[in-house]
């Protein structure tokens, strides 16, 4: 009961993109579509949740001044994991999100929750928590890949819904990011206050 | 010439923020008064400066001889990371009124993902040190530019009445989407 | 259990520690996907090879040229050109040729057969506007709006509409399109030296590393 209410927590309450607002580079750089979008959050998944794991198991022999560098080189070392992986075997896949693999290293979440959550609770709420926070971004990414490729070319992974020339190109391309970006929290703001 | 074009492509064309995405939370977080935009954006450019030189001769002479590319993130996160307390603990020293302008910047720029960002970019992109210090140099202008004309406009938003649903983050990201439209038509120009 | 103290001793040793271990998981990990890494590489320029020359039965990849020009210390690779040949005779060629495009740098893989005509090509990679400039990897395949499939840059180089070719541009992507067709003849050029000269003094046989890779495979 108390592990689901962890992992609905990253989901919902605390979504990392839209209530949060953590992890921005990725979040605009990666959703031109809705695969890529998906694809960019497992991966962050997969590092949250091992890294979260990780630190709630080594957490007590790490002493309080090395703290933030040791977790560093573990987030790290589950990136340079990751990194070889999906060269490996989603290479495709590897080259369209680009620099932005390496980059998990410095996303605010990964760090965020190691040092505020992992470090202070046990190895199985810390899974749960890695879970929901990743599943939250997942879901976030995913959902502003969708709104974005829906719009700029009338598909959405890759099915068509319109025909690609009613699209509004701005979308895919840099500043319909953004703009995507904005309306969407707005709107989820508004539901919020309602 | 060649160092001109990195030059004009790095701020303009391929401005860091506002086309390739790196650096963000900064650009939303430290914007909301000219003043501290541009003590971020010297902040950065000397970071990013510094960070480059020292992680391309890592890479060079390091991981390259030893045949050790694939600790390339690990090696450089915990480089950056340690040169920025370096150049806090220097900077006390050497010049206080520097420090006292960068200083609050300074911890705040390790999880900057640009000075990562740009430090593998140099090293993807091929570029030699001079080439490689050039580029870094332009990046953060470019992202020094940004952050202050954001920053410029989000001042003058203030004043202005908006929706209330709008307020807030959803209004930044539109005016940086209308910001990004404008840097697009540089895009071409070289 | 009691947090550690942190001590000189204890922080040096945990972080030691942490490093040393994370350092060995990876070099082993790296040993373990240093295989399938370079075979993927491998099945992306052999898919690419393959759908651009007749078919073939050599190794082009092995058996391939690379043309380059020395900047001082610096070597930029201009073309690459992998021989396709078929019960020993000689099919087709492909040739890599870079050209500058919109955005930046813009990698065409072109197929010619024996007669020097276009048979396909195959865009590796390039940095052009998403939805307007990329649409190049597809715009100049047969049956598309700028068909070039078939044609003999040797007979005439090939241009874009606006400068009084024959190939239609893409939509609102001059640039582009004018890059992807520099390429194309840049290429046939290379071509013509690999076919008349063979390997000429400027030429070296494949890097290294792609040898190893091609070796381990079989």
């Amino acid at each position: 009961m108390n592990n689901l209410k962890v992992l609905m927590n990253g989901i919902i309450k605390e979504n990392p993109i839209f209530v949060l607002l953590l992890g921005m580079c990725p979040t605009l750089g990666t959703t031109s579509s809705a695969m890529n979008g998906l694809g960019m959050g497992l991966a962050t998944l997969f590092v949250l949740v091992c890294s979260n794991v990780v630190i709630s198991l080594v957490k007590n022999i790490i002493p309080d001044a090395v703290r933030i560098p040791s977790y560093i080189v573990i987030i790290a070392s589950f990136v340079t994991l990751l990194q070889m992986a999906m060269q490996a075997y989603v290479p495709a896949l590897y080259s369209t999100l680009g620099l932005f693999i390496p980059l998990i290293v410095v996303n605010c979440i990964v760090l965020g929750r190691a040092e505020s959550f992992a470090a202070k609770n046990t190895p199985l709420s810390s899974l749960f928590d890695g879970l929901g926070m990743g599943l939250g971004f997942t879901l976030a990414l995913t959902l502003l890949g969708s709104v974005r490729e829906l719009l700029g070319t009338g598909k959405i992974f890759e099915i068509v819904v319109f025909p690609e020339h009613y699209g509004m190109l701005l979308f895919v391309l840099a500043p319909g990011a953004f703009i995507a970006l904005g309306y969407l929290i707005a709107i989820i703001n508004k539901f919020k206050k309602a | 010439m060649e160092y001109l074009l990195i030059f004009i492509s790095a701020i303009f064309v391929n401005n860091i923020v506002l086309s390739q995405f790196l650096g963000i939370c900064p650009f939303l977080g430290v914007s909301k008064k000219v003043e501290t935009a541009l003590g971020m954006g010297a902040a950065v450019a000397f970071v990013l400066t510094i960070a480059t030189i020292v992680t391309f001769l890592l890479q060079k002479f390091v991981l390259d001889a030893f045949g050790l590319g694939y600790l390339q993130t690990i090696a450089f996160i915990l480089v950056i990371a340690g040169l920025v307390q370096m150049v806090e603990i220097i900077l006390k020293k050497v010049s206080p009124s520097l420090y006292q302008a960068l200083g609050v910047f300074l911890p705040l720029i390790t999880t900057n993902c640009c000075i990562l960002g740009v430090a593998i970019l140099v090293i993807q992109k091929d570029f030699n040190l001079l080439t490689g210090v050039v580029y870094a140099f332009s990046t953060a202008l470019g992202f020094a530019l940004a952050l202050v004309l954001f920053a410029g406009i989000r001042e003058q938003m203030s004043l202005s009445n908006i929706p209330k649903g709008m307020q807030g983050t959803p209004i930044a990201l539109i005016t940086a989407g209308l910001l990004a439209m404008a840097f697009m038509g540089f895009s071409g120009i070289v | 259990m009691k947090k550690l103290e942190s001590s000189l001793k204890n922080m040096l040793l945990v972080l030691t520690g942490i490093t040393v271990l994370s350092v060995a998981i990876l070099a082993y990990f790296n040993e373990l996907t240093k295989e399938p890494i370079a075979q993927a590489n491998m099945k992306i320029l052999n898919d690419a090879l393959m759908s651009v020359v007749p078919g073939f039965d050599n190794n082009p990849v092995a058996d391939s040229d690379t043309i380059y020009k020395m900047k001082g210390e610096v070597k930029t690779v201009d073309f690459i050109i992998y021989p396709a040949k078929k019960d020993g005779e000689w099919v087709g060629t492909a040739v890599q040729s870079v050209s500058l495009g919109f955005g930046g740098d813009m990698t065409v893989l072109v197929g010619f057969d024996s007669e020097g005509k276009i048979y396909d090509y195959s865009l590796l990679s390039h940095a052009e506007t998403p939805g307007l400039g990329s649409k190049a990897d597809v715009w100049f395949k047969k049956g598309e709006p700028g068909d070039i499939i078939g044609q003999n840059p040797g007979d005439k180089p090939l241009s874009v509409d606006k400068d009084g070719g024959e190939v239609n541009s893409i939509t609102a992507s001059t640039i582009t399109t004018r890059a992807f067709l520099n390429a194309v003849n840049a290429a046939y050029k290379a071509y013509l030296t690999g076919e008349v000269e063979g390997v000429s003094g400027a030429t070296e046989s494949a890097i290294d590393s792609e040898i190893t890779a091609t070796e381990n495979k079989e």
